[in-house]
């Protein structure tokens, strides 16, 4: 997506390090970004990453926090009034339909994250091995992807997801597998691209050389070595992907294409639904769903834009004070004294 | 006896880090006279650079400074950012290190040298700026056909006496060269050391050239000064300091040269000292053959071993040295591993 | 190295790298289409039509033909410009084209130049005081617009601009009025219009446009903003600028002309990815906004499962892509001196 491509081809070039090392410290490379941050970066990691955790426990606990189920209609033997406005028993008033909106809000965390989750694992299982091969055999498979992954990479992405959407309608009857899948086929490129990228610099290292020297088979060399090095590069993008997956999620459900209003609610899908409100004035209906969905782009859109600024070198900006040197003698014995605060 | 152009006086440009700040320039003192050529030599992270750009006020960010840079009297660094950059160019000029990224890729050779007439001489009519461009370039080789031409048609050398020629255009009284001949081959070399000789004789251009070459300080420079680790060790005439040093970083400097006679390879053990906490006393003591224990304890006195030459050492005060740290500093072997 | 021979040669090739693209979109495009099992009719008229009238039709339209002969039948008809003619409605995608083209390109166009007009200045701001308060509102700006969807932000604007304040229309292209005095020479009405020098009519419309447009644009604007300030940011810590400035050159002078200038090739190289990401909004931003373009008559064929609809319209969007890439690499080459074959 056009969200990495902030300097053409930036994210592509990640350096290559040694060989990876243990696995041991997982838990303190994750925080390790936010440690070495500071100022606006450290403050969007911090704040995308508090949003994002929010969103996502509403989502997992939505049967808990939410007042009532995405397509009740009543309570206590009430029916809900239609299009009815936030009030004591519907905080944040009903559709068109009867629906409460809050319930429906939260509910639609939870079918996003459904979503998110399922394309994220496809798009990483088919996009990374696929990139991983790609750049280490190279030959006419490597061009033969390039040229197919290019092709795809170049549609609009909306247009792709709705064909792909379009055409698995019918075959699938799970419409959350319908949208993943459909997810899936816009970002597999990308992946394909930045992990084909990194292997292909890291595939010229010298321990790979040498590791072929000493005989190692080109699947223990991807699996052992170049996995743990381009892997680097998947997190910023892995985020970054998924900030558009909602989007590309809600356009589908605006357009009425992938999940159906019976199997769950759905951001976008409340979306279209609010368009005819507007016209009589009804806010209600569009604000929540659509507040959801920017909430939760920002908030992956933070955590990804903070993460590639605190991991890409070139972009870091070290904060430091200027140093005051407060007196003018020569030599150490009665050197300056230096005030200094390093930020 | 003339004034000198460019005096520094105990100049000192710290910069914040990470770790803390680092003492790029620590306490410098150098003149430049009117035509003379200075050389300035030392290792790679020993300030140099750093120095060179503080010459001109251009100090990195978030730099601390204290000392002086006088140019005909007057402290730049004092000065308002305004007066200081309309100073640059006419007065002050910079030749830098690798030419292949110091010009704009979308600008022609023309436009360079006619923006910075315009800034400077807007009085300057188009032709008359058109035809100082073109001398300019002529001095430096640079043919009038390929005026109007983007920078990634010239080479690397081409590209350098360019840049030689942007900065003259101006007749600055004071060019600092940093480091003009690194990037660039030895043939491509030899030329541009001859031009920026030409430039002493021709128009009285005082020249700071900043090199880690001691072999193109010993042909083309007047004066040397060695750097090591922020502070000038050794000054004096480039003849005298390269045939016979009196320092004993400058003399393991001149040793590790290799030349078409070297059958040896020599280097100097240990690595460049950390310029955030320097070593304490002399600070070349650590990597020193001819250390004493008085060099790890305390700062070697400024000595006059000659005419026109310094030299920061206490092998040049043994008489002033306290007793009993005459004898060699111990220490144990420097593992070249441990420091890389 | 002859400059302008090498600026011809590079276009001559790069129009000869759009070939290949090009067969691989449409066969993409085609395999595409042949995933879904069934044909085209009976998915389509299936439950509406009786088996003798479905094989008739299938014949017809040669589906019942082998897949490779489909193929080739296919690609012939593409070079041809010719995309078929739609199921359910008869048209031809030609027709479509010519009805419904004119008002997507006006929405695409007039976003376009909003997301250029806000998101550049803005960038460049951004760029030159980073790590200050007002690039932090940038980028804030910049991530917001990004995130929020051409619907959500259409809605907003509809509540309102529209209701509330009434200061635009809420949806359509222009007044019923207008469109039937309008008479087509293009077929873009508000060129129409403005050529036949009715003016109020041409008023109409761009009041009618601020809204969709200003919407799109939104989604694009945060990109630009995005790249500009990487850009300048990178640039004003470059090699050539600290060269710049040792020769004295103001600041003012360095930001605009040594950082700008540059950084705005990037942005003339992306460009092309940003007609894709329009080309996506406006789909939604017609629906939003009623706006009688491509996009709402793909919505309508996606609606009726109108596979011949659905396939034109989306091979026409693709192939647009295509030659839009292929403009911006030649403009890219006339601006950037450096990029010759």
């Amino acid at each position: 997506m056009t969200a990495t491509s902030t300097v053409t081809g930036s994210a592509d070039a990640a350096p290559p390090a040694g060989p990876p090392r243990r696995r041991g410290g997982l838990l303190k490379k994750i925080a390790a970004p936010y440690q070495q941050s500071h100022g606006v970066q450290r403050f969007m990691l911090v704040t995308g990453t508090a949003i994002s955790v929010i969103i996502v426990l509403l989502a997992i606990f939505a049967p808990l926090v939410a007042p009532y189920s995405f397509d009740t209609y009543q309570a206590d033997g009430v029916r809900f009034p239609t299009q009815g406005e936030p009030s004591d028993v519907n905080p944040w008033g009903t559709t068109v339909q009867g629906f409460d909106v809050m319930s429906r809000t939260i509910y639609g965390a939870r079918t996003a994250l459904e979503v998110l989750v399922l394309a994220v694992v496809f798009s990483l299982a088919i996009g990374v091995p696929l990139g991983l091969i790609s750049g280490y055999v190279g030959g006419w498979l490597d061009r033969i992807l390039v040229l197919i992954m290019d092709a795809l990479f170049a549609f609009p992405y909306l247009l792709l997801a709705i064909v792909a959407a379009f055409l698995l309608t019918n075959t699938i009857d799970s419409g959350i597998v319908v949208t993943a899948i459909a997810i899936t086929v816009v970002y597999v490129p990308q992946y394909f691209r930045v992990v084909r990228a990194s292997t292909l610099s890291a595939r010229e290292a010298t321990y790979i050389e040498a590791a072929r020297a000493m005989g190692a088979k080109p699947g223990t060399i991807i699996r052992k070595y170049l996995f743990g090095n381009v892997v680097q590069s998947v997190p910023v993008i892995a985020t970054l992907n998924a900030a558009d997956a909602i989007l590309t999620l809600a356009g589908l459900g605006f357009l009425g294409l992938g999940i159906q209003p019976s199997e769950a609610a759905e951001w976008g899908y409340d979306l279209q639904r609010a368009i005819a409100d507007a016209g009589a004035g009804i806010w209600w209906t569009a604000l929540y769903p659509g507040l959801g969905i920017v909430l939760a782009v920002t908030a992956l859109t933070l955590v990804g834009e903070g993460l590639n600024d605190v991991l890409n070198p070139t972009l870091r900006r070290r904060r430091v004070k200027r140093p005051v040197i407060s007196s003018s003698a020569v030599g150490p014995a009665s050197a300056p004294e230096v005030e200094q605060e390093a930020g | 006896m003339a004034d000198p152009v460019l005096s520094l006086r105990d100049l000192r440009i710290w910069y914040g880090a990470e770790r803390g700040a680092v003492r790029a320039v620590d306490g410098v003192s150098l003149d430049l006279m009117p035509g003379e050529t200075v050389g300035l030599v030392g290792e790679s992270g020993c300030g140099k650079s750093t120095l060179g750009r503080g010459v001109l006020g251009l100090l990195p960010e978030g730099a601390g400074h204290a000392g002086e840079v006088s140019f005909r009297g007057r402290n730049i660094l004092d000065l308002k950012p305004r007066e200081l950059r309309s100073m640059r160019g006419p007065e002050l000029g910079m030749i830098f290190q690798e030419p292949m990224t110091r010009l704009n890729p979308l600008m022609r050779i023309s436009d360079h040298f006619e923006e910075v007439l315009r800034i400077h001489e807007p009085k300057l009519g188009k032709k008359e700026a058109r035809n100082r461009s073109l001398e300019a370039l002529r001095g430096m080789g640079i043919p009038p056909t390929r005026y109007r031409q983007y920078p990634h048609e010239f080479s690397g050398g081409m590209r350098q006496r360019i840049m030689i020629a942007l900065a003259l255009v101006l007749r600055p009284a004071v060019v600092v060269a940093d480091e003009p001949t690194t990037a660039l081959d030895v043939l491509v070399e030899a030329q541009i050391l001859r031009i920026l000789a030409d430039l002493r004789r021709n128009f009285d251009t005082a020249l700071l050239l900043i090199t880690h070459n001691l072999g193109i300080v010993a042909e083309a420079c007047d004066r040397v000064a060695v750097m090591y680790a922020g502070r000038v060790v050794e000054q004096g005439p480039a003849y005298d300091v390269t045939t016979k040093p009196s320092h004993p970083y400058s003399r393991e400097l001149l040793r590790s040269t290799i030349s078409l006679s070297t059958t040896e390879l020599h280097s100097i053990p240990g690595a460049p000292p950390d310029l955030v906490s320097p070593p304490p006393g002399c600070r070349f003591h650590p990597r020193c053959p001819n250390a004493m224990a008085v060099c790890a304890q305390q700062w070697p006195p400024t000595e006059a071993t000659s005419p026109g030459r310094r030299s920061e050492c206490w092998l040049h005060a043994q008489d002033r040295i306290p007793a009993g740290l005459e004898k060699p500093l111990e220490r144990e072997t420097i593992a070249t591993s441990e420091e890389a | 190295m002859s400059r302008a021979g090498s600026l011809r040669g590079y276009i001559l090739i790069r129009i000869a790298l759009m070939i290949p693209m090009v067969w691989v979109l449409l066969t993409t495009v085609f395999l595409m289409m042949r995933v879904a099992p069934g044909d085209p009719i009976t998915a389509t008229l299936g439950g509406k039509l009786s088996p003798e009238e479905v094989a008739e039709r299938q014949a017809a339209l040669g589906f019942d033909r082998p897949l490779i002969v489909q193929y080739f039948d296919y690609l012939w008809d593409a070079v041809r410009f010719q995309f078929g003619t739609t199921i359910t409605d008869g048209q031809t995608i030609g027709d479509l084209i010519a009805e419904n083209g004119g008002a997507t390109l006006t929405l695409t166009v007039a976003a376009l130049l909003v997301a250029l007009l806000f998101g550049l200045p803005l960038g460049l701001i951004a760029g030159r005081y980073r790590e200050t308060i007002p690039d932090a509102f940038i980028r804030l700006f910049a991530i917001l617009g990004y995130a929020a969807p051409p619907f959500f932000v259409g809605l907003l604007a509809q509540l309102l601009f529209a209701q509330r304040l009434d200061w635009f229309p809420a949806s359509k292209m222009a007044s019923p009025i207008v469109q039937a005095q309008a008479e087509t020479h293009t077929h873009i009405l508000i060129v129409d219009l403005a050529i036949e020098g009715n003016w109020s009519g041409v008023w109409d419309v761009l009041q009618h446009l601020v809204l969709p447009a200003m919407t799109l644009g939104l989604l694009v604007t945060g990109v630009f903003i995005r790249l500009v300030r990487v850009n300048v940011g990178q640039a004003l810590g470059g090699d050539y600028v600290e060269a710049a400035r040792a020769r004295g050159i103001p600041e003012r002078r360095v930001v605009s002309r040594h950082a700008f200038k540059n950084a705005l090739i990037p942005v003339v190289t992306v460009m092309g990815l940003q007609v894709a990401l329009l080309l996506g909004g406006a789909v939604l931003t017609e629906k939003t906004f009623s706006w009688p373009g491509l996009g709402s008559r793909l919505l309508g064929y996606l609606t009726n499962r109108d596979y011949i609809g659905v396939q034109g319209l989306i091979t026409f969007f693709a192939l647009v892509v295509v030659v839009i890439s292929l403009i911006i690499d030649i403009i890219n080459a006339l601006i950037d001196p450096r990029v010759r074959y």
